[in-house]
């Protein structure tokens, strides 16, 4: 039964605890980005670095204390559907980028000349 | 305290007392609800690379504003933030909601979903406020290939949000009829799996559109 899946591993398992430990993260990881930006004391590279981390955590945050993902064996195909996600979107975000930068580039100097 | 949710032992405990057969069936039930939240979660990570296009497409447009107004003289954080706040509390609200479904509390469900979906009501109308202002502004998706992008990508979150909405509303009215049964417990969690979804698409947008854009 080791494959099966187990409801219980997913959106069930919280416990109050978990959900306001949740929020409180998810809040300060709100207000820390939206703090950088509009305080404006920081470089543009500071900023993009740590707007992109705060993201990254918070997305991180909201999956083990809102959805209850963890490594049990119960969520094997969760974590598989969830980890072949996250490849695709890494390939068609970072993919995309790549070529249009490169694009963008080799168009340069026809559009100018 | 184990708030475990679905067990077989708690899902017979809060539905009407009945003859021992019927356990058996309740197994087969709650394995039809696993694979049925596998399923809904299935269907939400393709909706994740859904919105990994949109989110590429806008990144790769997000300088291509024709002459037109930047996101920089668009955006107001302040409201932004607002809005990111609802919405973060409209996913604890749901939370709470689903714990309620463990101790079945029929009445609890029903007060954290009704809260839970003036959140995200608030959420709607602020965005749908934002997009008339900015359409009347002349800074409608027809403006230039960055504002396209921007209506596609935000507009068809706020769309997800929408749907997530009309769903809620009808499992109050199905549990304020049938009350928490085993199909509803199920309904429940995949809108649950949605509704924390949506957030977590909502993190990408705010950072990637929104700060990005006023950086």
């Amino acid at each position: 039964m080791s494959t099966t899946y187990n409801a219980n591993d997913r959106a069930g398992r919280g416990s109050l605890g978990s959900y306001i430990t949740g929020l409180i993260l998810a809040l300060v990881l709100t207000a820390v980005p939206f703090w950088m930006v509009m305080g404006g004391l920081m470089s543009a590279p500071t900023v993009l670095a740590g707007i992109a981390t705060g993201a990254v955590v918070q997305i991180v945050v909201h999956l083990v204390f809102f959805l209850h993902m963890n490594g049990s064996s119960g969520q094997r195909w969760n974590r598989v559907a969830f980890l072949f996600a996250v490849l695709m979107t890494v390939i068609l975000v970072g993919g995309s980028f790549w070529i249009m930068n490169h694009l963008n580039h080799n168009m340069m100097p026809i559009m100018m000349g | 305290m184990s708030t475990d949710l679905l067990t077989i032992e708690s899902t017979v405990a809060y539905r009407a007392p009945t003859s021992r057969p019927v356990k058996a069936e309740e197994v087969e039930h709650d394995e039809a609800g696993s694979t049925t939240t596998l399923g809904f979660w299935i269907y939400l990570m393709s909706d994740c690379l859904l919105f990994a296009a949109l989110f590429a497409t806008y990144s790769v447009l997000a300088q291509e504003t024709a002459g037109g107004p930047t996101g920089r003289a668009l955006f107001s954080l302040p409201y932004v933030l607002t809005e990111t706040i609802c919405l973060l509390l409209s996913s604890f609200t749901y939370g709470m909601a689903m714990l309620a479904l463990n101790n079945g509390q029929r009445n609890g469900v029903l007060g954290w979903l009704a809260v839970t979906f003036l959140l995200g009501l608030c959420f709607i109308g602020m965005e749908i406020s934002e997009f008339h202002r900015m359409v009347v502004e002349g800074a409608g998706p027809d403006r230039s290939a960055f504002l396209s992008s921007f209506f596609t990508l935000v507009g068809t979150h706020g769309l997800h949000v929408s749907s997530g909405l009309i769903w809620m509303a009808v499992m109050m009215v199905q549990v304020a009829m049938r009350g928490l049964s085993v199909t509803n417990s199920t309904r429940l969690m995949c809108l649950s799996l949605f509704w924390h979804f949506l957030d977590i698409i909502w993190i990408g947008v705010f950072t990637v559109v929104y700060l990005m854009g006023a950086t």
